[in-house]
């Protein structure tokens, strides 16, 4: 018997700017159920709906006015609440099912997650343990081997550095030590990343440590509708499963489908189709992406981005077509520089993807300190928008110069007739790129010629010359000319 | 029952009616008083100290002041918390400051002490400064560990206070540390490792406590049981609760630390002892009056009715003011003006501490490795260019 899967489809429409998608691929899987009917869920949808609805929130989602709320299909909640539904609907299914962790049961979870599950399921099945990480990921592990399927939840994702043996050795290796006899049905589970100044200890992101491990699978949530599908999709799997939460997505807020749905644990989700670059990132970051993708479109830009979701294995099919798209990679990730996921994400695709890139894969992760406690400081440890829009615009730069370099360097040996030299730096291009550029000429002391502003731009000529003198204080910015309907601004320096 | 002596307050009482504005200075008198605990100490194979303590009118004074400064510290920090002027996590210890003040008492700035993430008090009684330990929670530049710290990492070094750690239970094998270097340089010095009854059930403690017991550390494992480990109480997170008894073949004392002079008493008995024969726990039965932290309302898991009782029975500075007014130290109202110093106190340390500028956005660098020795090409973090010699 086949369950239809319905995705929620908003009628919200936005500009042309979004209206090329690629073709969407709705790949089906069975999923034999434990009372072995067949059902066919849906993978991520690529193009068509999501990025609507992802562009439209990019940081926090807003409650829509109750009049569309009660017209559009499916029911509003809040991350921690999908999470909940998501563990119950699974309780409900398997018996098997079972919840440990510190304060889940009759306090209700730190987070909210387990609220009300012990008062329905009893406090052997949503197990509250005393505090004993190494030890209750450890009893986890075993209850796993005969055949329970617990869900360990770690009250703050740093507190499982102290269960990392029982994660590593256990968990990850036993169903390859014993030869295939034992599988470990665990997810391990808990919020993790910088938070607001928790402090070093409390703001740790555990997915650098965690990704070497052979055996375990490792997701990242990051939506309402993929916090519920993975933590579905989590207990199904029969492999040991690493689900990582982030303090400050609790409370996001969206509108998921009232059907039952899970989501694939391998996939990448596409936030946005583009053409110039692929942003790759997961987690919180991508809030961070979707609102420098709001500005970079703004200034002409068109990114593509893709919220890797799965940290262990790579979805390298979905992020391959994107490079083989674009040609340029941008890695924002909230991870440690040095061995993060980022830095594995740099090697897989430098190795699979080496001839389609024009570029070096630019990797923005977290500094590599201990979380500060001070709030300008820990601001300043994870990546913000701003270095996001900065990195797009410096990888495109590459674009711009090799465009420029083909028009001057067939003149460049006689510089004395070098001159009047049209450089299309339109405004499509920030100032910084643009005066980027103007550096690099002006160090070889070539004289430019002009500037080329787009009409659609009406900013006072005073503010121009303003620019880009307090830049270069080699440049003499002219008066404006006019070439036929479009206006140049003549720059000349010595 | 407290035992007066009749020639101290003899003495004191033409003082009070000519001096009274001066009679804290003048109980400078080391003359000692005789104190009772309020319950007997139990043992475990160990047999448990008297109940009499000595001690002296200033000592009584101070200890007042001391836990009424602590208290007020405590709850201008969860206004202050309110007011979002301090974020992220803040563990409060009001309830258990006799813990703390006892424990000074009974040692010196050579002995180590190191706690857990409830360690504002413990740091003022070490010898921190009020400004210190707010502009820490304020994330400012003049904290103690200058705002990169924060509410759970207070250090003081020149005094023995080893912080500060937010992982429940790791500051156990810290605290076995200490104590091996100062077995190992023998200096007659002992280490508390403090932790909470939620941290009783964690393995590192027993590693830890057997290597103890193992080599003789000087030692002493202080568990401040509130009762309450985070939402869990004790009965539902311990098999046994008796956590004093739970070293086995290392001897316990469990005292009532809600009394000051218990804790003070326990606190030197276990010194004698751990300089001698090695490692004790010593259980201090307290309660915290806050939830575990600002954001927990600390009334899911317990009744309100629970905590006014504690609160009303067995409050420390209460015990201290009645043992202070019994034996005609001061009146109420100098008592009443002691605290209403302390608060003025607290209220310019909190001015101080926010006029206090943030951390420099460089001092994000700082500190995370210290500068080799010169001789490498490159610094840990890639920094030095050239190979310098010592």
């Amino acid at each position: 018997m086949l369950q239809a899967i319905g995705v929620a489809s908003p009628s919200v429409s936005f500009s042309d700017h979004y209206n090329k998608f690629s073709v969407s691929s709705i790949r089906s899987f069975p999923v034999i159920r434990s009372d072995s009917r067949l059902i066919s869920v849906s993978g991520s949808v690529h193009g068509s709906f999501k990025p609507k609805k992802v562009i439209a929130k990019a940081t926090a989602t807003q409650t829509e006015s109750s009049a569309s709320a009660a017209s559009k299909p499916g029911h509003e909640l809040l991350l921690f609440e999908a999470l909940r539904e998501g563990l119950e609907e699974e309780m409900d299914r398997d018996p098997r099912v079972c919840v440990f962790g510190e304060d889940v049961g009759h306090y209700g979870g730190s987070y909210k997650v387990t609220k009300g599950l012990a008062e329905k399921y009893g406090d052997l099945r949503v197990l509250d343990t005393p505090i004993a990480e190494n030890s209750f990921t450890g009893m986890g592990v075993g209850a796993a081997m005969t055949g329970l399927r617990p869900v360990i939840e770690g009250m703050n994702m740093g507190f499982l550095l102290l269960a990392f043996n029982q994660i590593s050795d256990n968990c990850g290796m036993l169903h390859y030590t014993s030869g295939g006899q034992f599988t470990i049905p665990t997810v391990i589970r808990g919020p993790g990343g910088v938070g607001r100044q928790l402090g070093a200890e409390h703001s740790q992101r555990l997915e650098s440590y965690f990704q070497s491990i052979p055996g375990i699978q490792l997701v990242a949530c990051s939506t309402v509708y993929n916090a519920k599908g993975l933590m579905k999709a989590a207990i199904r799997s029969e492999n040991p499963v690493v689900l990582f939460e982030h303090v400050l997505l609790y409370n996001l807020k969206e509108r998921i489908p009232d059907e039952e749905y899970v989501l694939s644990l391998e996939e990448a989700e596409m936030v946005r189709p583009g053409e110039h670059i692929t942003i790759l990132t997961y987690s919180r970051m991508r809030y961070h992406v979707m609102q420098a993708a709001k500005t970079l479109v703004n200034k002409g830009y068109d990114p593509e981005v893709i919220d890797i979701r799965s940290l262990k294995p790579f979805d390298l099919y979905t992020i391959g077509n994107s490079v083989k798209k674009t040609h340029r990679v941008l890695i924002v990730e909230e991870c440690m520089r040095t061995g993060g996921i980022g830095a594995s994400l740099t090697a897989a695709i430098n190795e699979n993807f080496h001839d389609y890139l024009d570029a070096p894969i630019v990797c923005l992760s977290s500094q590599d300190v201990p979380t500060p406690y001070a709030g300008t400081l820990e601001e300043w440890t994870v990546v913000q928008p701003a270095q996001i829009v900065a990195a797009v615009e410096q990888l495109c730069l590459i674009h711009i110069s090799s465009y420029t370099h083909s028009l001057a360097f067939p003149t460049m040996t006689s510089s004395s007739n070098w001159r009047r030299k049209l450089f299309d730096l339109s405004m499509k291009y920030s100032v910084q790129t643009r005066l980027l550029v103007l550096n690099f000429y002006v160090k070889k002391r070539k004289n430019l010629g002009c500037l080329r502003v787009s009409e659609a731009e009406n900013l006072g000529s005073s503010w121009k010359v303003g620019h880009y003198e307090k830049f270069l204080d080699r440049v003499d910015v002219g008066r404006d000319r006019r070439i036929s309907d479009e206006s140049w601004l003549e720059v000349e320096c010595y | 029952m407290a035992q007066l002596t009749r020639r101290t307050t003899d003495l004191l009482k033409p003082f009070s009616a000519a001096l009274s504005s001066t009679r804290l200075l003048t109980t400078t008198s080391t003359t000692p008083i005789t104190v009772e605990t309020s319950l007997p100490f139990t043992g475990h194979k160990i047999d448990p100290p008297s109940r009499s303590v000595e001690t002296t009118p200033q000592e009584l004074m101070n200890f007042f002041r001391d836990m009424a400064l602590m208290r007020r510290m405590e709850i201008a920090a969860d206004s202050l918390y309110k007011a979002k002027l301090i974020r992220g996590f803040c563990h409060l210890y009001d309830g258990q400051e006799a813990v703390s003040v006892g424990m000074e008492a009974a040692i010196t700035k050579k002995d180590c002490i190191i706690t857990a993430y409830r360690d504002h008090c413990i740091f003022l009684g070490r010898g921190g400064t009020l400004l210190e330990c707010f502009a820490e929670l304020m994330g400012r530049k003049d904290g103690c560990s200058k705002g990169k710290g924060g509410s759970m990492h207070f250090y003081k070094k020149d005094s023995g206070f080893y912080g500060g750690h937010g992982i429940v239970g790791a500051q156990i094998p810290l605290g076995c540390g200490l104590a091996f270097a100062q077995k190992y340089s023998k200096d007659e010095n002992v280490t508390f490792a403090m932790y909470g009854d939620g941290a009783a059930n964690q393995g590192q403690l027993f590693e830890a406590l057997n290597m103890a017991a193992l080599w003789d550390l000087p030692a002493i494992l202080v568990c401040e049981n509130n009762h309450y480990g985070m939402g869990t109480a004790e009965w539902r997170a311990a098999k046994s609760p008796a956590y004093y008894k739970r070293g086995d073949y290392v001897p316990g004392l469990k005292a009532n630390g809600m009394d000051a002079f218990a804790v003070k008493q326990a606190c030197k008995f276990a010194k004698e002892h751990a300089l001698k024969n090695g490692p004790i726990i010593l259980e201090m039965d307290t309660y915290r009056y806050h939830g575990h932290s600002m954001s927990d309302p600390g009334s899911t898991y317990r009744t309100r009715d629970e905590i006014s009782g504690v609160r009303q029975e067995r409050d420390p500075i209460e015990r201290i003011r009645k043992l202070v007014l019994s034996h005609d130290l001061a009146t109420e109202k100098e008592l009443k003006d002691i605290e209403k110093e302390v608060r003025k106190e607290v209220d310019e340390a909190i001015a101080q501490a926010k006029e206090s500028p943030m951390p420099d956005p460089s001092e994000l660098f700082t500190n995370v490795h210290v500068k080799g020795f010169g001789v490498e090409a490159f610094g840990a973090d890639r920094k030095e260019l050239r190979a310098v010699l010592p």
